[in-house]
């Protein structure tokens, strides 16, 4: 119940502050849009590391580095610093002079004037559009789930689906609302106000807790010790031989025990005696949880007590690993053993664990603040749903195989920062500058605010793979990567550090979701109602009441889509930023090549659409995480042949007009 | 200068595929592991040269806008 007061507190002070900032209000459409272009140094760089350092920055940056080990840093943090800054220096300045000047308020007036094209707006305005509702879809579905998460027995009686927390969809409800009211009162003044407040908040939330958390393993040097003991490939970017030895023993017993549960659940050929099993435990060491069913299988194998065919043999682990059985059963298959990478081949079936998991421990299951058995505290408190998932997914699943991180992977990731290029919700941040030199501090400083928040997330998250707690892991294996940072904080922190915390994890989800609802309300009014109705025909106040109800409309329609629960939308995440890097060089052309034309553009963005659309059907619709083309990340491929289209047809088609390059390129 | 900066930029870019570190698991100070810091000095180093890049390759025409900007003065937005 501390989480939800703390959290509650926070969310009212951020609709005070959009309240607040709103008396500044000047009523005009470019006060509501741009903030009258007033916004200073300090205010720029926390409103854009606030919009570019999603939710992703927190809780994403420790559940990959627990999931992919150190190399993460590399591939999505050092990177960004490099590349976000190259934007805002090379596009963001000349951007904003042009917007300053010719009175710009979104990406697609500009491209209209510079590619002398009104159609340009028609082809843009959906791809754009397209693009930042999954994104916002991530945020909205992320604070749902933070929020259930980390309230987790809050109510007495209520919610007991969602283990007496507040339930996803309430918590999406309201977080959207609030951020909803404070850019309906705010604007873009209010929204700049509330990231900077925020982005301070998960800064300095963020050093908080990986001091506390550090200080709970036994200090830094305990704690990374006992990965280079443990987890040692954590440590680096290619696989440890230790660790390549352990997974070996734990895949080769886990074969043992999906054989053993196939020969007696499916096949039922196969049941141990009484005496059996206690010969089998009596021999059986060390006693880690699910033991017994280990020392069984042990047992079975070594008394040679079933025999399987290889179909059958097959059939067990793919049956063990909750995997999708082939129908038919393919003949390869019939006679050939599978290996752990022939078997991942396979999708995992869609919740595969929530209904066995809930028959298996339906008796431990219950409110988690109370005990499990009333006469007998010792035996712990009831499981939560969550707990119960985690428990069958590291009994029953394969072991999770090491593998190195690509070198041309961890090159190719380059191409995914690029995507802030083509942002519309950074454009118009951009075009809230002050002047030319408001840029100069977030130019600088933002590599070492990236720097600032991933580092310690890092290091916690590559901490959670071999952290102890009262003589066991922390974590069992499968443990949800995204949940790392939040239950790291609930197991070794006080309730207040974890409510705040938590408004730390809101509050970098809060600062992406604003700009972004502010954007499209502001390219609705801009790019399609103004300019297809005429400039005249509305005045100022009009044109800020229709902005405002189109916020209303896409916080809705985007919390309707939040309840279908899409969750490969986390997935989707990376598509959607390499969907924006392939239209970088269009961007960067429109900035700095003088021979760009219209058809060129066109050629551009049909083909970024194109190859996007034939790599996103590759993957299997984001199915594939780990998908790659050529062995590098799909978005190189998209950048370089939406380039190519690009220049290829700019150079034979007629160049744009002598007044139009006068108007850009003046000095030329 | 513009043109040095950028070069630097390409050689950040360069240096940031550290390949020699890639299964190298040391800590530095104990804890640090020598990717991590390496990767983390990176970010200090782009820092750096940005800063370079606000000293010496600064655009400071495009500053100039504010006082010549004809739909600033009307209060106009496209």
């Amino acid at each position: 119940m501390t989480q939800l007061v703390i959290i509650g507190i926070y969310l009212a002070l951020l609709l005070f502050l959009g309240v607040f900032s709103s008396r500044m209000f000047k009523g005009t459409s470019k006060d509501y849009m741009l903030a009258s272009h007033s916004i200073g140094p300090f205010l720029l760089l926390m409103s854009i590391f606030g919009t570019t350092m999603t939710a992703f920055a927190l809780v994403g940056s420790s559940g990959e580095a627990y999931k992919e080990g150190v190399g993460v840093y590399g591939m999505l943090a050092s990177s960004s610093g490099i590349i976000h800054s190259l934007c805002f220096f090379m596009l963001g300045i000349k951007l904003w002079s042009w917007g300053y000047k010719y009175g710009y308020t979104t990406q697609i007036q500009f491209f209209r004037d510079r590619l002398e094209s009104d159609r340009i707006g028609i082809i843009l305005f959906p791809i754009l559009v397209g693009l930042v509702i999954p994104y916002l879809l991530i945020g909205v579905m992320s604070s749902g789930v933070v929020i259930s998460s980390i309230t987790e027995g809050a109510f007495e009686n209520s919610f007991a689906a969602y283990d007496y927390g507040v339930p996803p969809w309430l918590g999406s409800l309201v977080i959207s609302l609030v951020v909803l009211i404070y850019v309906f009162f705010g604007g873009m003044r209010g929204t700049a106000w509330a990231n900077t407040f925020q982005t301070i908040v998960f800064m300095v939330l963020g050093v908080v807790t990986f001091f506390v958390i550090s200080d709970k393993l036994g200090g830094v040097q305990a704690a990374s010790h006992a990965v280079l003991e443990k987890n040692p490939s954590k440590l680096m970017r290619g696989v440890d031989p230790k660790d390549r030895e352990r997974y070996s023993e734990r895949y080769n017993t886990w074969t043992l025990i999906a054989k053993y549960n196939y020969a007696r659940r499916i096949l039922k050929t196969l049941t141990l005696t009484p005496e059996q099993k206690a010969e089998a435990y009596q021999e059986f060491k060390p006693r880690m949880p699910n033991w017994e069913m280990t020392a069984e299988a042990i047992y079975a194998s070594k008394n040679k007590l079933y025999t399987l065919t290889n179909e059958e043999t097959n059939k067990a682990l793919l049956t063990q690993d909750d995997r999708e059985m082939p129908d038919p059963f393919p003949e390869k298959w019939q006679m050939g053993l599978m290996s752990h990478r022939d078997l991942r081949e396979y999708p995992r079936k869609a919740n595969a664990e929530d209904e066995k998991a809930l028959l298996i421990f339906a008796g431990k299951i219950g409110h988690p603040e109370k005990d499990l058995d009333p006469n007998d505290p010792s035996k712990g408190k009831n499981w939560t749903i969550k707990k119960a998932l985690g428990v069958y997914r590291a009994s029953n699943w394969a072991p999770d195989a090491p593998h190195p991180m690509s070198k041309l992977v961890f090159f190719t990731y380059f191409f995914v920062p690029l995507s802030v290029g083509m942002f519309p919700h950074l454009f118009q941040h951009w075009l809230t500058a002050r002047s030319a030199a408001t840029f100069k501090l977030p130019v600088v400083a933002h590599p070492l605010f990236i720097m600032i928040v991933w580092v310690p997330c890092v290091l916690v998250g590559i901490w959670a793979t071999s952290a102890m707690l009262d003589g066991s892991p922390l974590f069992p294996p499968h443990f949800p990567a995204n949940a790392v940072l939040a239950a790291m904080v609930k197991k070794m922190t006080s309730p207040v550090l974890a409510g705040f915390l938590t408004a730390g994890i809101l509050a970098a989800i809060m600062s992406s979701l604003d700009s972004q609802f502010l954007c499209l309300g502001t390219m609705f009014t801009e790019d399609i109602v103004v300019h297809y109705a005429g400039k005249d025909r509305f005045t100022d106040k009009q044109v800020v009441f229709m902005a405002r109800m189109f916020i209303i409309l896409i916080v809705a329609v985007t919390y309707g889509f939040s309840l279908l629960e899409p969750r490969r939308v986390f997935t989707l995440g990376v598509w959607c930023f390499s969907g924006f890097s392939s239209l970088f060089p269009i961007i960067f052309a429109a900035v700095y090549w003088k021979r760009l034309t219209k058809p060129g553009v066109y050629a551009g963005v049909l083909v970024a659409f194109g190859s996007w659309l034939y790599l996103f059907k590759e993957s299997k619709y984001a199915l594939e995480p780990d998908y790659t083309f050529l062995g590098m990340m799909p978005v190189a491929t998209m950048v370089v042949v939406a380039a190519v289209a690009m220049v290829g047809v700019s150079l034979v088609t007629r160049p744009p007009s002598q007044e139009t390059l006068l108007r850009f390129f003046p000095e030329d | 200068m513009r043109y040095a900066i950028y070069g630097l930029v390409v050689v950040l870019i360069i240096i940031h595929q550290d390949n020699w570190l890639w299964d190298d698991k040391r800590l530095i100070f104990g804890f640090m592991p020598i990717s991590l810091l390496y990767q983390a000095c990176i970010s200090m180093g782009a820092a750096f040269v940005w800063f370079l890049a606000t000293k010496f390759a600064w655009p400071h025409h495009l500053e100039e806008v504010t006082k010549e900007s004809p739909a600033q003065e009307t209060g106009e937005t496209k």
